[in-house]
């Protein structure tokens, strides 16, 4: 067994086979987990919102977005020695945490919205996304091991599941 | 207020809160005392600012379970507002509303996550208030929803409003006790516009 490399929230980490990456209570964000399959080489990105476009001041932490934080993920594995062509995603977050009567307010759906922004950006990359445990309204730790693929995938009160 | 980031703001907000937050919490003390029906003793509270990654530390990891209680605020200041507790802090102060016949265990029931939401409401309607009388503006909370889950995902919803302006989140940690310490933090998420609303009501130029 390798090491677990944690990734905070707006964050990101590649990593090598035996070596996993893990990021703990994921509520309306994302983690987006690539790996290359061929070279084992993986990576974990845990963003928080949508669109780098829609704000002001949006290059302080590119790992915070979905378009950007994809974009450095592939290009910080690339580094490590991943071939684009080959990179596959699974992803896990999105959850709605707080429920309200009557309300449709931006802040309630965001986490609907980074899950179809993540979709988005990984599909205009051609990376395709072999599973997916998104939205529901609950919070999960997961951890990506790029020797196998699994992600595993743990929320109070639940089983683990692997996906 | 275009190009106002949270950095800019938090120099004179941070002591602008730092006051309400004081008189907040105390207002929100009174009230629970009153709830509990016995003396509850606080701490000055503290008001943060912090990366992402240390509020999971500060309220012992991201995986610590918590209850979070989340109200909308309208008005003259809109946005919303967070109440968050430790499970078992919130199973004792669920404990002494109802008399000692909560259920034993972690485990919350209906009747307690709706004491609970009791509880949230009423500290951070206490907070909203004196928010209100030292602004002069007009602020209304709206009915509350509860979640218990693990903090870092109930944090992931104030982190992501707080995320549009920086990379940082203020949070106020209120210690409190009655017979056990408790460690409640406040949140106050307000929409951009309204950060200057709040300073410009208490005569802080920006």
């Amino acid at each position: 067994m390798g090491e677990i490399i944690k990734v905070g929230m707006a964050d990101l980490k590649t990593c090598l086979s035996p070596d996993g990456v893990t990021t703990l209570g994921l509520g309306s964000c994302v983690g987006i987990a690539l790996r290359d399959p061929v070279t084992k080489v993986g990576g974990l990105a845990h963003i928080m919102l949508p669109d780098s476009t829609a704000i002001r001041n949006s290059h302080q932490n590119i790992a915070k977005f979905a378009d950007t934080g994809i974009d450095e993920l592939v290009r910080q594995m690339e580094t490590l020695g991943a071939k684009r062509s080959r990179i596959v995603a699974k992803i896990a977050g999105g959850a709605t945490m707080f429920t309200f009567q009557n309300s449709s307010s931006s802040t309630m759906v965001v986490g609907e919205r980074n899950v179809e922004a993540t979709k988005k950006k990984l599909g205009d990359l051609n990376i395709p996304i072999l599973s997916e445990d998104t939205g529901k309204n609950y919070g999960r730790t997961v951890t990506f091991f790029p020797e196998s693929g699994d992600f595993h995938i743990r929320a109070v009160g639940k089983q683990e599941t692997i996906i | 207020m275009s190009g106002l980031s949270l950095e800019q703001v938090s120099e004179n907000y941070y002591d602008v809160l730092k006051e309400i937050g004081n008189i907040g919490a105390g207002n929100a003390m009174t009230a629970l005392s009153q709830m509990l029906q016995c003396k509850v003793d606080m701490k000055v509270p503290q008001v943060k600012l912090l990366k992402f990654a240390e509020v999971g530390a500060l309220m012992g990891g991201e995986e610590q379970i918590m209850l979070g209680v989340l109200l909308g605020v309208e008005g003259d200041v809109t946005g919303s507002m967070m109440f968050l507790v430790e499970q078992e802090s919130a199973k004792h102060l669920v404990n002494k509303i109802m008399m000692g016949m909560a259920s034993p265990g972690v485990e919350f029931t209906e009747m307690e996550m709706s004491a609970m939401k009791e509880i949230g409401n009423i500290i951070t309607g206490a907070y909203l208030n004196s928010l209100s009388m030292l602004t002069n503006l007009k602020i209304f909370p709206t009915p509350p929803s509860l979640t218990i889950d693990m903090a870092g995902a109930i944090l992931s919803v104030p982190a992501i409003q707080f995320g549009i302006i920086g990379d940082e989140i203020l949070l106020i940690q209120s210690q409190f006790y009655d017979e056990v310490e408790i460690d409640g933090y406040f949140i106050l998420i307000p929409d951009l516009e309204s950060y200057s609303k709040i300073l410009t009501s208490l005569g802080i130029s920006l």
